[in-house]
């Protein structure tokens, strides 16, 4: 097992429980991909800017290749600058070409392994964008690139605060694909409106494509149509707030989440670090805690820091603390790998 | 002509040693060092074209902006901005 570690001060590689020696100690890595037999990771330099940059030889060593750049921006426009903040997603299809998702609220595509990125301008173009707000972040993000199985060409994307955006034809069109969700922490009017929800991550089932599941800001939502509408799933528990789901590749049925009290109080419910799972497409959940602290415990688990091997069985956590446990039985009992390590962005299996 | 010493920082990621070129601005400066190190200015320049947020200038002890004037026997620091750390 292969597990990529990308945190606040470099990324780690767990290799058979053991951590590997740090690449970039001391940058942040905010996105780590693996693509056939290259190792991409964005980092963003306090002082610099964003970089990326790419390993063929498993991280031996690394090149410096093109960042994703947005084109001059017009006089008079937006008050959201045309410029890169964060690469906070990156996703390959099987046609090999790379899709990044930014800080501000710009997709990226690469056909050249990432030596040149394309802004998608009809997404970046549609008016709806003006609506869009940060989460987290001062300016909006995509976090979630969800590429189908069946088709590479359907691509739904989730965005904090811009709702789901899909696409069926890779990219030329988009429409909105967030009916459903509603962000309670807005004037009345505005509650439902698909094009402000702040999903915080949106995963889709690899072998039942139809079925996505959102870790929404208020909330836990499924979607069974394609994302064509979305339904609340109430059950969870200890609470329903949290930023990370992950769904098992071959049952659709099958999810987990980190919650934590609230969003004013972003801590696991009495200090205990628990995973939500459920096997009945949300009817129940189970708080599967084994082998997580279960007292004092502060960590919080960001977008990217929950996630699942293609088969099913391993999954991984990090936290913002700097925990990070494996489970080889789907949650039912979790290794601590380290407490200690810099804060967590993202945990990614590589194999 | 004018100097230009880059914070050694900076040296972690790509080579940018102090160096003398043609200029009579701060800009036109980088830009020169551009010339020679052409990956250098997605990390000083965003791109709009506009100095980094946590990237300081100095031209012979004072804030500089890429604008300003630089004489002929002018130092330049590139330098990075504690609140980026």
């Amino acid at each position: 097992m292969n597990l990529l570690v990308a945190t606040r001060k470099g990324l780690f590689v767990l290799n058979q429980s053991k951590i590997e020696k740090p690449h970039f100690l001391g940058d942040p890595v905010t996105a780590v991909l693996r693509e056939k037999d290259d190792l991409y990771a964005a980092l963003n330099l306090g002082h610099f800017g964003v970089k990326m940059r790419r390993s063929s030889n498993g991280g031996a060593t690394w090149e410096e290749i093109a960042v994703p750049a947005y084109p001059p921006q017009p006089k008079a426009e937006e008050k959201t600058p045309w410029k890169l903040v964060q690469v906070w997603a990156l996703e390959a299809d099987p046609s090999g070409t790379l899709w990044a998702g930014t800080i501000p609220g710009g997709l990226f595509r690469s056909r050249d392994r990432g030596a040149s990125w394309t802004l998608v301008e009809s997404l970046w173009q549609r008016p709806e964008r003006a609506e869009w707000f940060g989460g987290g972040y001062e300016h909006p993000g995509i976090h979630s690139i969800c590429i189908d199985a069946r088709d590479h060409r359907r691509i739904t994307l989730g965005i904090s605060c811009g709702g789901a955006w899909q696409t069926r034809d890779g990219g030329e069109t988009w429409n909105i694909a967030s009916h459903g969700m509603y962000a309670e922490f807005m004037p009345p009017e505005r509650r439902n409106d698909p094009n402000i929800q702040d999903p915080h991550r949106i995963v889709q089932c690899a072998s039942r494509p139809d079925v996505f599941w959102a870790q929404h800001h208020n909330g836990v939502f499924r979607s069974t149509d394609g994302s064509k509408s979305w339904q609340e799933v109430t059950a969870v528990t200890p609470s329903k707030f949290g930023f990370a789901v992950a769904v098992h590749p071959q049952d659709a049925d099958t999810a987990w989440f980190v919650p934590a009290v609230k969003d004013e109080c972003r801590v696991p419910v009495d200090g205990k670090l628990v995973v939500a799972r459920t096997r009945d497409a949300g009817k129940s959940f189970q708080a599967l805690g084994k082998g997580l602290p279960q007292q004092h415990a502060y960590d919080l688990v960001y977008r990217h820091g929950l996630a699942v091997d293609a088969s099913g069985k391993h999954l991984a956590l990090g936290s913002t603390t700097g925990g990070l446990w494996i489970s080889e039985n789907q949650g039912d009992a979790w290794e601590c790998i380290s407490t200690q390590l810099p804060p967590i962005y993202c945990v990614r299996f590589a194999d | 002509m004018p100097r230009v010493v880059f914070t050694s920082n900076l040296q972690r990621h790509v080579s940018c040693p102090e160096c003398e070129v043609v200029a009579t601005t701060v800009s036109g400066a980088l830009e020169e060092v551009f010339k020679q190190q052409k990956q250098l200015r997605g990390y000083l320049l965003d791109e709009q074209g506009e100095l980094r947020k946590h990237v300081f200038i100095f031209v012979d002890g004072q804030r500089a902006r890429l604008n300003n004037a630089v004489g002929e026997e002018s130092e330049i620091y590139v330098l990075q901005a504690l609140t980026g750390g």
